[in-house]
């Protein structure tokens, strides 16, 4: 008997007696002899839950995870403190293990969490309508991407260079589908380069993609970047930080067409980078162009209040191949996280530890910027990430730090190469004042002896 | 709650007089309440003028709840209570695959190595990750007879727009143009949807009178503007279409890909395999077939598997494997450099947490079990087939195509509305009053009043017996009075909503306070 299955030798019996046929394999009579397989598929053996236990255990022990070590790793998902309660109400069954939900009247949970997380978006973006949910960020820009062609069909996408590379490669793959072109706008002093942008846009320009705080921790001032993407009739949209949110200046109030983002940082864990959840907001006027699954207040037949998914003339299993998305799956669990991590920081925590996260990446800059060998790679102002050049090879210099059990950042010359010294450093709210100064000594060091190393080979 | 009037057998035939009215987290909330604690400001505070600039900084704060973490946590709780799941009772969801989600995948996925272990970190020290996804692959490649596999969509319609984009540059790097795409007229929406965002135009084929592809359709219709023909197999009635051979060198013939879209692969694991029906792209739902919770819509994972003519395009990074780590023991990296590739299509590495899980069932079941597993799906909806046959049922409610099935199968409910009154809807709804999910109604599309009836393998004898049952028992009460179908449900927490009001005047989101 194959493992969660209750089939029984009488079962069998009876059961085939009652279909009509002598054998299971007479059910699959339909397959041509050519295409049975005729023999086992090369897998290995099934083995008992202890042992599948200890083997997963043994191959998540080779990961050094950010329980392991120190880490100043962000760019794109970061380590924040998940609570327990998150823990507890995703365990429940009841969230847990049901489908989409198809039949309201029993998934009224699930439903009013759906409206509770886009109220939650909406707070947080500023602006009025938001889905639930997408997969995860980069994905969502490339659907932002796919709105912006549904209202105006134009080609171009312009995008900014300071906006996530894996979001800008997601773009790329997506253009020959959509019919889209996609151009990229460089940075200058680590922020968008506004004549450049200028420069780019036109009647051909169906969105203006920017990102706040964008890939190398800089705020952008999105205020001249909107005004000359409406002077030409594109959308603009930004793929947000949730977070820096509680702060900075709103999608809403800078009159962004489209806010997506990566939904990681509210209450999910880092899970080698999935499932998370994108978020997407939009103005009023695209609420019938929104990709996925909406939730909506309505009345039941006896006047009570409910929630149902609503809508639906937009989604794929009603207007097929008009629709406004092939997406089918949204991440309910993972925006449940999300819902349930806005509502335990609520309206003040979400300030403060912002401000926090603020304040101790401004004390994290400085300490390091301090150290011989380590400038900023620009002066803008951060939210919780920055990105620093090295006088020294980056990738010796992790290594170095590694070792002492210090994962110092994200080597911007990965996805850069104009920033091949580049280092990007990420402070959540999990590193303390210690942390950071454990940090700048041990970077410090690394630095300091990757330089003499230099300077050794180029004396010899 | 006072109790409500029942039937003798205990279902409820009226509503409940007093329920109370739901109220949001944010009706909840109250200025001046909290949860969350932060940690200590132990850096210098220096004005946040300076930090941040008064015109970079949001007017107000994001209105987000005030509330307490007892009452966070009742929150949820009770509205988890209005939710019907898997745990819970018997889901028989055609389509969907709602199998059992062993609990042990919790574990194994929240160990903090899999948990907390950033996507960014160094392959080096992410060794168990990448030979976890390594040997998921392998595995995969192995029961759908492709050989090269990529696990980064994040869904089965994530998973179709992979493909369909592989197709285009498959085809766009011969210098081959093509506009179309072929998908049958049981096909799943996200088929066509796909088709669109992939710049493709859809054309439909045809059902022939034994629910299988129409081949004299499909001759018409494919030639050389054809880039690809989407099916799955057993297609969406629960059949599975013995002409695959020929339909996959018609399609071949024409120079278009053959697409597999592995919704319905628990029906065949280990018995037959996509790949030597003649398929060159195949799509799996890890949340289908391999366990992965769906958590009420998500997450998922959609992995795809290649034949090698599509190789190249398949998106990056690649996971690679060498035999020159330390001590002999196989080093796996990524490759993010592969000059034919599509690219990528989400961040990072694709849902790892959904792989944990579906790497456990497979370690779990084995070779021997997966093949099990697929036959005790068949063998269950088979039987539950054989129980709604019978006579006092079968009338209302026959099989739309053929005499048997595979893992699910397709009853009209023609018959029952016109002759007891009742619409297939009632009857779905009836069935929540017995305590069940109801089949996937209204799909697929060409069956008329369709109910998609998928047990799956982890159901009991006596589960499929109780509901078939069920099923007798709603019929036998609308012969009788079918109001009480039509009015029904009656012992939900909120009975039929208006979902014409909430299209017409949409309100998705709690009204801004102030």
């Amino acid at each position: 008997m194959s493992r969660y299955t209750s089939l029984t030798d009488e079962d069998l019996r009876e059961m085939l007696a009652a279909i009509g046929v002598s054998s299971i394999d007479e059910l699959f009579d339909a397959i041509p002899a050519a295409l049975r397989l005729g023999r086992r598929l090369d897998l290995p053996e099934g083995l008992s839950e202890q042992e599948v236990y200890a083997r997963l255990r043994a191959m998540a022990e080779r990961n050094v995870s950010a329980e392991d070590e120190l880490t100043f790793l962000g760019a794109g998902m970061y380590d924040h403190y998940v609570p327990a309660l998150i823990d507890s109400i995703l365990q429940r069954s009841e969230f847990l293990t049901p489908y989409t939900p198809y039949q309201p009247e029993i998934s009224q949970g699930g439903l009013q969490v759906m409206f509770e997380y886009q109220t939650a978006i909406s707070e947080l973006t500023g602006l009025p309508i938001s889905n639930a949910s997408l997969y995860e960020g980069p994905s969502a820009v490339g659907a932002a991407a796919y709105l912006a062609k549904l209202a105006n069909g134009r080609r171009d996408v312009v995008v900014s260079r300071g906006v996530h590379p894996h979001s800008r490669a997601t773009l790329e793959t997506l253009a020959p589908g959509y019919g889209q072109a996609v151009a990229e706008i460089p940075l200058i002093d680590g922020v968008t380069d506004l004549a450049a942008l200028e420069a780019r846009i036109g009647p051909d320009t169906t969105a203006v993609i920017v990102q706040q705080p964008n890939f190398l921790g800089a705020v952008e001032d999105l205020e001249p970047i909107v005004a000359a993407a409406k002077a030409v009739g594109a959308l603009v949209v930004c793929a947000c930080d949730p977070l820096p949110m509680a702060l900075l200046r709103t999608p809403g109030e800078l009159g962004i067409d489209v806010a997506v983002g990566e939904g990681q940082s509210l209450g999910n864990r880092l899970d080698y980078g999935g499932p998370s959840f994108g978020f997407f907001a939009a103005s009023q006027e695209h609420i019938r162009r929104m990709p996925g699954r909406i939730a909506g207040e309505t009345r039941d037949v006896d006047g009570r209040r409910g929630f149902v998914l609503t809508l639906q003339t937009r989604e794929q299993h009603i207007r097929r191949e008009k629709a406004t998305s092939n997406i089918c799956t949204a991440q309910v669990l993972n925006a449940l996280a999300g819902v349930i991590y806005l509502s335990w920081i609520g309206k003040r925590g979400a300030v403060e530890l912002a401000e926090l996260m603020l304040r101790r990446a401004d004390y994290a800059r400085r300490a390091l910027t301090a150290l011989p060998g380590v400038r900023a790679l620009h002066d803008q102002p951060v939210a919780r990430e920055f990105a620093l050049a090295l006088d020294a090879p980056v990738a010796a210099v992790l290594e170095r730090c590694a070792a002492e059990g210090v994962n110092a950042g994200y080597a911007l010359g990965r996805e850069y190469p104009e920033f091949a010294d580049g280092l990007l450093v990420a402070i959540t709210e999990q590193r303390s004042r210690a942390d950071i100064d454990r940090l700048a000594d041990v970077l410090g060091r690394a630095v300091a002896a990757e330089r003499s190393t230099a300077m050794a080979g180029a004396l010899s | 709650m006072s109790p409500a009037a029942q039937t003798p057998n205990g279902v409820a035939t009226q509503t409940p007089q007093q329920r109370e009215e739901v109220v949001t987290i944010y009706e909840r909330s109250r200025p001046g309440r909290r949860a969350f604690s932060p940690p200590a400001l132990d850096v210098p505070e220096r004005p946040l003028d300076e930090l941040l600039p008064p015109s970079l900084r949001r007017a107000a704060p994001p209105e987000l709840p005030e509330i307490a973490e007892p009452e966070i946590v009742r929150h949820y709780n009770g509205l988890s209570k209005r939710n019907f799941d898997l745990d819970s009772g018997f889901y028989p969801l055609g389509s969907c695959t709602m199998k059992h989600n062993p609990k042990l995948h919790e574990r194994v996925a929240a160990l903090p190595g899999n948990a907390r272990l950033h996507p960014l970190q160094a392959p080096a020290r992410a060794q168990g990750a990448l030979e976890l996804m390594w040997n998921l692959e392998r595995a995969l490649a192995e029961v759908s007879g492709l050989p090269h596999v990529s696990l980064q969509p994040s869904a089965g319609s994530h998973g179709e727009l992979a493909g369909v984009l592989l197709t285009r540059a498959y085809h766009a790097d011969r210098g081959d143009e093509r506009t179309l795409v072929l998908t049958p007229d049981t096909a799943h929406g996200t088929n066509p949807a796909t088709v669109t965002m992939a710049g493709y135009e859809v054309v439909k084929v045809g059902t022939s009178p034994d629910g299988g592809v129409d081949l004299e359709d499909l001759r018409r219709k494919a030639d050389d503007r054809v880039a690809c023909l989407m099916l799955t197999n057993p297609n969406t009635l629960g059949l599975f279409d013995p002409n695959i051979e020929e339909i996959a060198r018609i399609t071949h013939d024409a120079g278009a890909t053959l697409y597999y879209d592995g919704a319905n692969l628990n029906a065949v694991m280990g018995i037959s395999r996509p790949g030597d029906m003649g398929f060159d792209i195949v799509h799996f739902n890890l949340h289908k077939s391999f366990t992965q919770p769906h958590g009420g819509g998500g997450p998922g994972a959609g992995p795809i598997a290649v034949s090698d003519r599509i190789e190249p395009y398949l998106m990056v990074p690649r996971i690679v494997r060498s035999e020159d780590g330390e001590g002999g023991v196989p080093r796996f990296d990524l490759e993010e450099e592969s000059p034919k590739s599509i690219g990528r299509l989400r961040g990072f590495q694709g849902n790892y947490g959904v792989f944990v899980r579906s790497y456990a069932y497979i370690c779990s079941l084995g070779a021997e079990g997966l093949r099990e597993a697929s036959e005790i799906a068949v063998l269950n909806a088979n039987y539950l087939l054989a129980l709604l046959r019978r006579p006092e049922i079968a009338p209302y409610l026959p099989l739309a195509y053929g005499e048997r099935c595979m893992h699910e199968f397709v009853l009209s409910g023609a018959p029952m509305k016109r002759d007891l009154g009742i619409r297939t809807t009632d009857l779905a709804k009836r069935l929540l009053d017995h305590g069940y999910h109801p089949p996937t109604v209204y799909f697929p599309l060409l069956v008329e009043e369709a109910l998609l009836v998928e047990p799956t393998e982890t159901e009991t004898r006596e589960t499929l017996e109780e509901f078939a049952e069920a099923i007798g028992a709603i019929l036998r009460e609308a012969a009788e009075d079918p109001e009480i179908a039509r009015n029904a449900p009656y012992s939900t927490p909120v009975r039929r909503l208006d979902e014409a009001a909430a299209a017409r005047t949409p309100v998705v989101r709690q009204p801004a306070r102030g």
